[in-house]
């Protein structure tokens, strides 16, 4: 019993064991309900599944099914982003603790009822206990605001080298602060529709409606919800990222403010679709989202930068192939900004082409067309950053050697040879007609099985490696139950 | 490999692109596209007949919101066929109504009114398309003057006809568009069931992405149209297919094409579509989910039935 509590003590209480416990729940969601759909289905794996497991799916209510599926694998990603957050970022005990506390309830309960109530029948208790947990979430998303005060002078910083104020005010940590308070506003533009639903309010997917002149009030909150939501959480790993790997300097200088004000901007814009500014909300979201996007480009280049610095170090005059070497000699470094950079072809760039040329190429398509291009776009944007934090969490378990090379360059080129075909997937009409394009879709999309299915097997490899240590006396978790976080170091008390 | 080992040959990314470059080889070896022959199989069901819906409530869209229509209607059993549009494309350029405009069938629609909506483009009134005249992948040709249906395709759906083109074709026999409204009593009559024949969709109930039917070779032209009323009950070749009407009588209601509705939506050109095609999954084969698409669009998942007084 002593021993099952230390590793329970470790998955719940060490940084290392609560984001593995999150990385494992959305493994087995995705692993379990990834069989309900695409290729699963037509090779009749779905039905097995549904069979087997005694799920109720009713056709009607599959928006709602899908709904809280993702909603559920959103809870877990915030969860592991606070953990992250509260690891890399001073805060006093109390909120640390209190926060990782209600969060990890709150996403466990989301996800365990609110996906016993979507595919198991409904039992209403399980709903009640869904949205209690989501409710939780949203209450640790109110404490960390607080926690990350950037008002507090025992956060004041002085040294020159990191973005601050005259007076100290830590601008890194006004950016988080933002960042953290904007979602929490942000969540209630999808509360409120949702406790309006059967009142005037109904379930939907927002690539639906895209082509609909008239929306509701409603609709509109909730496909602003939806979109600042995803962006918050690429500007929040952003953030996470720079201070994992110590942004400093000139950029960080120049980012910092950039990286406020576009996220205020943008917040602004997308709260604005359900105001008088709907007409102009688009152009307020672009003001935003480029400051936003730079501010990354400088993290971007800050890093490569440190990494090829650092790989040349013993090199007096070094070659451009000596640092193209440096630079992706580490993956797990160079990654997580390479995927950044790689978004703008999968996603940024196609949603701006698809943008510009709208009513002239898109809308001449018929909507699920359209639609399909959404699905796709928001579909690589969340398996970015899930690809992000994968790579993080590799160096945070001190992957070495080959291991960590094959590990990193692993989860970068599946991925990338997984985006790539999504995104010619969903552009195909562009090159090929309806009538001709079978043996394209066939191609691309064993590409895409090829590549999911290669990260979705080096992260099952990851996680068995990692429960059979769990199983061991000495194993490694006992190593990360007792290693302290960065901000230990510098405790700061309530 | 020499003098080296595994580890520096991995890291020297040489790996990667071998690999890389095997992926795509082994992905180009399928087998060139081919035009697969059409099965022909005779369904039995009468493409020329109409049934009567009646006037009254139902449980419409995906949360059973409870409509009255006011009005009962008489509607097509079947899709439109191929051979049935051919038809009415020769007797109509015989008779002027239709044109040939350069690669295109072109017929006069009298506009929409226009509210300058976002999005919104106009649809004044002059000639449009009706179908293409030489599109290869299009289930009928013109040859000789004279339009007939490929080989295999006489009872297939109608396809590669703009929404211009059905309401043409309805309009010209007195006939008109269903309304979304009409056209969802029609496919799932009263009691509020998600498909044309119940509640629970198989293979062997409709013809959608990747279902198994004869009709179909994944590898090459993918999923194509099956005969209309082709899910009926009987067996084709070793085919299993369930009798799948609706309420009324209707077959196709869900797969095979999608079918152009007459709606015309203020602030917005694009017409809906319903019904689901032999290219979607099942979800879009609930009978309340729509498609639309500008009117001028055509392709080979789309057709449509017309309505009448009863």
């Amino acid at each position: 019993m002593h021993e099952f509590r230390k590793r329970v003590d470790y998955l719940f209480s060490s940084t290392k064991g609560l984001i593995l416990l999150a990385i494992a729940m959305i493994a087995l969601e995705t692993a379990l309900f990834g069989l309900l759909s695409g290729p699963m289905a037509e090779w009749g794996v779905r039905d097995w599944v549904v069979k087997t497991l005694g799920m109720r799916l009713v056709p009607a209510e599959r928006e709602g099914r899908i709904i809280i599926l993702y909603h559920t694998i959103a809870m877990a990603v915030i969860a592991i982003e606070t953990y992250l957050i509260t690891a890399l970022v001073r805060m006093a005990p109390f909120y640390r603790t209190a926060v990782r506390l209600l969060i990890t309830v709150g996403y466990l309960v989301a996800m365990i009822f609110g996906l016993g109530f979507a595919y198991w029948g409904h039992n209403w208790a399980f709903h009640g206990l869904y949205i209690a947990g989501l409710t939780l979430i949203f209450f640790a998303g109110g404490l960390l605001c607080i926690g990350l005060w950037p008002w507090n002078k025992a956060y004041y910083v002085r040294d020159p080298a990191y973005a601050h104020t005259r007076s100290g005010v830590d601008l890194e940590r006004v950016a988080f602060f933002t960042t953290a308070l904007t979602t929490v506003i942000s969540a209630v533009f999808g509360a409120v529709p949702g406790a309006y639903y059967g009142h005037g309010f109904q379930t939907f997917l927002a690539e639906d409606i895209i082509r609909l002149p008239e929306k509701t009030g409603f609709q509109y909150a909730v496909i602003g919800h939806l979109h600042i939501m995803l962006a918050l959480i690429a500007i929040m790993l952003t953030l996470i990222i720079g201070r994992w790997l110590d942004f400093k300097g000139v950029l960080h200088k120049i980012a910092m403010p950039l990286m406020i004000l576009g996220t205020a901007v943008l917040n602004l814009g997308v709260w604005g679709v359900v105001t008088p500014l709907e007409p102009i909300a688009h152009m307020i979201i672009y003001v935003g989202a480029t400051p936003a996007m730079l501010a990354a480009l400088m993290l971007v280049i800050f890093g490569w930068d440190q990494l090829i610095r650092e790989g040349t170090r013993d090199i007096p005059k070094p070659s451009a192939g000596q640092k193209l070497r440096a630079l992706l000699h580490d993956p797990l470094r160079f990654g997580p900004l390479w995927q950044m950079v790689f978004m703008n072809f999968t996603v940024s760039g196609v949603g701006i082409f698809v943008a510009v040329r709208l009513d002239e190429i898109f809308r001449q398509w018929p909507a699920r067309e359209e639609r399909l291009i959404l699905t796709g776009h928001w579909h690589v944007l969340s398996a970015i950053i899930a690809t992000i934090i994968l790579l993080y969490y590799g160096d945070l378990i001190g992957l070495k050697g080959w291991g960590r090379r094959l590990y990193g360059w692993g989860i970068i080129v599946f991925s990338d040879l997984a985006f790539a075909a999504v995104t010619v997937y969903e552009m195909k009409r562009l090159v090929i007609s309806e009538a001709h394009q079978q043996p394209l879709v066939n191609t691309v999309l064993l590409l895409v099985d090829i590549g999911l299915g290669g990260v979705l097997v080096i992260l099952a490899l990851v996680l068995i490696w990692r429960l059979l240590d769990l199983f061991r006396p000495k194993g490694r978790w006992t190593v990360e139950a007792q290693q302290a976080d960065p901000v230990m170091k510098t405790e700061v008390k309530a | 490999m020499k003098g080296k080992t595994w580890s520096e040959f991995y890291a020297s990314g040489r790996c990667w692109g071998i690999a890389l470059v095997l992926m795509l080889v082994l992905t180009a070896c399928q087998p060139a596209m081919a035009a697969t022959p059409l099965p022909m199989y005779d369904t039995g069901v009468d493409p020329n007949a109409w049934v009567v819906v009646p006037a009254g409530s139902f449980l419409s869209g995906q949360f059973n919101t409870p409509i009255n229509l006011e009005h009962a209607f008489a509607i097509m059993v079947t899709d439109v066929t191929v051979d049935q549009y051919v038809r009415f494309l020769n007797q109509a350029l015989a008779d002027g109504t239709l044109r040939l405009q350069g690669d295109q069938v072109v017929g006069f629609y009298p506009g929409d009114p226009f509210h300058g909506a976002k999005h919104e483009e106009e649809i004044p009134a002059q000639d449009y398309r009706f179908v293409p005249l030489n599109d290869p992948a299009a289930p009928f040709v013109y040859q000789e003057n004279a339009f007939t249906p490929k080989a295999g395709y006489a009872h297939h759906p109608m396809t590669y006809v703009s929404w211009f083109g059905a309401w043409g074709y309805c309009h010209y026999y007195g006939y008109r568009l269903p309304s979304g409204l009409e056209w969802e009593k029609a496919a799932r009559g009263e009691d509020g069931r998600p498909y044309p024949w119940g509640w629970e969709l198989t293979p062997a109930n409709a013809n959608y992405y990747s279902s198994g039917d004869p009709f179909e070779d994944m590898r090459t032209v993918g999923s194509r149209t099956t005969p209309v009323g082709f899910y009926n009950g009987k067996t084709y070749d070793g085919f299993v297919t369930l009798d799948s009407p609706s309420p009324y009588g209707l077959y196709d209601m869900a797969g095979n094409v999608w079918q152009w509705v007459g709606d015309i939506t203020q602030g917005m050109h694009y017409r809906f579509m319903r019904g689901g095609s032999k290219d979607n999954y099942p979800p879009d084969l609930r009978v309340w989910v729509t498609n639309n698409a500008t009117p001028v669009y055509y392709g080979p998942g789309t057709g449509f039935r017309c309505v009448r007084e009863p």
